[in-house]
């Protein structure tokens, strides 16, 4: 069985984000990047099966600018065979993103592709359900357990409601939730072998993907701010202020 | 013109949040028609065409749609799209599962979880985890949006009576099969909209100590939620869980109970009307979001909290 996993690079979660003065997005420069943290748990799900023997390959890919090859570094560091980098420059939609894998797919041809629920950058929780969509795939998202059988998978999916069980069919995507696994460290004699593993570069235009946007991003602005509150002394008095002041008990 | 909405339920009743999402919907266009997919759905078409702002329901009712798979609501909605410019649903995980499956079909670049409308094509959006607003304007000739729920107001739920239409569904999907689901049931208020809602961290230690939580929860009629930490370490289930990847929640009141304040949390409750932290580390970020502090010791301050509240003659509830 051979596994892909898409890894995106994006600003590392412990970063405060700021916005640009100017409207057009959030300072990036000089900000630590990491891997999309779902997707540190798609790599770790992928090795682990790999582990098992259900697996015999794992491929790694990422799409965006010169430096996403090290999200592929890093994932092929704690165990991801091969790496492929797709070249685009600026923002790429899930929808580029999701047409692109299908590209990948097509050529690839994995049993299983694994990716994040939702990037932390955009927020967007697309890109699984529209790759599936493109290759008729089946779609175990928000994925905290996965078992693999013969010619499908179970998976326990984290929903509103509480928790989900289904049976997808193999080939089939699933994107993961945080809760899915323990990611783990790579160690620096991985990290050096990591080096010398092939990974692949693409231009997405020699693949034939339009990445145009199609939505213009208008403006990024702050969100308002809470005015500052006060510090009580005591439960006596928050519950006086509750009842009286702010009159919500 | 017109929008359809793709309606959330459990085949018995509508869910709340398809209230909102309807307030929402109307503001993109007032034409708004309203999608009811599953099994022996009539009590659910029924009720969603008394909602005044909807014009007409179209039904499909089989068995095939009894668990809402993607897998079988796509084709039924990618059939019905032609004569809409929006397809819209709720941002929960109803929603974020199943609208991009639409999405990239329709060749449409999905606008998720929009915190408002600023006109038919363009609206606001958290990046970031709330840490930025976005304002966006969708190029695409059909629009697929998700509504963050908690930002727009439920709808009236009677005093209309829309048009009701039943058309036939697709064939089942062979790709997936539902096993269980393992609902958490409880006589609380939906946490998703409470008045109320009491969360508790890391710092309750187990799954034990949140009966401090229940009991406070008891009393003010409260939703009970939970950060990540909390919900990781098995004190408590996942459909608690408030933030980033988790619910978002907009009570009147929120109390947050050792809990430090991530960003990632803060993603899910900073829009509460009124916010109290309870923490013994006066430095925690939640204090920078709260409307009243208390630097204190949880195992001391919970139990003081439920004594001060069983004082009071009267609740509000
Ligand atoms: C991609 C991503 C997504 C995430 N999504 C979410 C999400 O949706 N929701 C979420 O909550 N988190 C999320 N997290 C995790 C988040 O970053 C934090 O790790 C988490 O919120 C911390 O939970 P906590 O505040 O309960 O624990 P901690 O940060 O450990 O804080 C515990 C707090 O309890 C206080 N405390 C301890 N003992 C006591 C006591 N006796 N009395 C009073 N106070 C006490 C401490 O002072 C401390 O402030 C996400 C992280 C990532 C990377
Ligand atoms: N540029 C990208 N490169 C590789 N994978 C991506 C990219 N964008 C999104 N993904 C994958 O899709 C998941 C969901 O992203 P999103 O739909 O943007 O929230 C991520 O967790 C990744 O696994």
């Amino acid at each position: 069985m051979k596994i892909l996993v898409a890894v995106k690079r994006v600003i590392d979660y412990n970063v405060q984000v700021r916005v640009k003065e100017d409207g057009t997005g959030v300072v990036t420069d000089n900000v630590k990047m990491s891997t999309n943290p779902p997707d540190d748990n798609a790599i770790e799900e992928a090795v682990k099966i790999k582990e098992s023997g259900k697996a015999k390959e794992i491929v790694a890919v990422t799409i965006g600018e010169d430096k996403a090859q090290e999200t592929v570094r890093k994932a092929l560091a704690v165990g991801a065979d091969r790496g492929i980098h797709v070249k685009v420059d600026g923002i790429v939609e899930p929808l580029a993103v999701s047409k692109i894998l299908q590209k990948i797919v097509d050529k690839e041809k994995p049993d299983l592709i694994f990716m994040g629920k939702q990037a932390i950058d955009d927020d967007c929780n697309q890109t699984g359900q529209m790759l599936a969509a493109l290759l008729n795939y089946p779609q175990a998202t928000f994925a905290s357990k996965i078992e693999v059988k013969d010619k499908s998978l179970e998976v326990i999916r984290e929903v509103d409601e509480g928790l989900e069980t289904i049976e997808v069919n193999i080939p089939a995507i699933v994107t993961c939730d945080l809760r899915l696994n323990e990611p783990r460290y790579a160690s620096l004699p991985n990290i050096m072998k990591a080096k010398k593993k092939p990974l692949e570069q693409i231009n997405a235009t020699d693949l034939g993907v339009d990445t145009k946007p199609r939505i213009e991003q208008i403006k990024v602005e702050e969100p308002p701010k809470r005015k500052a509150g006060i510090k009580v002394s005591s439960v006596a008095e928050l519950v006086q202020k509750l009842k009286n002041e702010a009159k919500v008990i | 013109m017109s929008v359809l909405l793709i309606a959330e339920h459990n085949n018995k009743e509508v869910k709340p949040f398809t209230q909102n999402a309807i307030t929402a919907a109307s503001q993109i266009d007032q034409d708004l028609h309203v999608l009811v997919i599953g099994k022996n759905v009539d009590a659910v078409t029924k009720s969603i065409s008394e909602v005044p702002n909807v014009k007409k329901v179209i039904q499909v009712d089989n068995e095939i749609y009894e668990n809402f798979l993607a897998e079988n609501y796509t084709p039924v909605i990618i059939k019905q799209s032609e004569n809409y410019s929006h397809i819209v649903c709720s941002a929960n995980t109803f929603g974020k599962n199943l609208m991009p499956r639409v999405a990239a079909l329709l060749d449409t670049s999905q606008v998720s979880d929009i915190i408002k409308v600023i006109s038919a094509d363009t609206f606001l959006r958290p990046i970031y985890a709330g840490n930025a607003f976005a304002t966006v304007k969708s190029n695409d000739k059909k629009k697929c949006i998700t509504i963050r729920p908690t930002s727009f107001d439920p709808a009236p739920s009677t005093g209309g009576s829309a048009e009701i239409i039943k058309v036939d569904g697709s064939e089942a999907t062979t790709l997936t099969k539902f096993i269980k689901r393992e609902e958490v049931k409880s006589d609380r208020p939906e946490l998703g909209t409470a008045r109320i809602v009491i969360s508790g961290g890391r710092g309750m230690q187990s799954g034990e100590n949140f009966k401090l939580i229940t009991s406070i929860a008891d009393k003010l009629n409260a939703a009970i939620g939970a950060s990540r930490a909390a919900v990781d370490a098995g004190y408590i289930t996942n459909d608690h869980q408030v933030g980033q990847t988790g619910k978002v929640v907009v009570p009147d009141l929120y109390i947050a109970v050792g809990i430090s304040g991530a960003i990632q949390h803060l993603a899910g409750m900073k829009e509460s009307k009124v916010i109290v932290a309870i923490n013994k580390d006066g430095e925690a970020p939640i204090f920078s979001v709260a409307d009243y502090g208390l630097e204190a010791d949880l195992f001391e301050a919970l139990p003081q909290f439920l004594e001060e509240l069983n004082k009071l003659n009267t609740i509000q509830k």
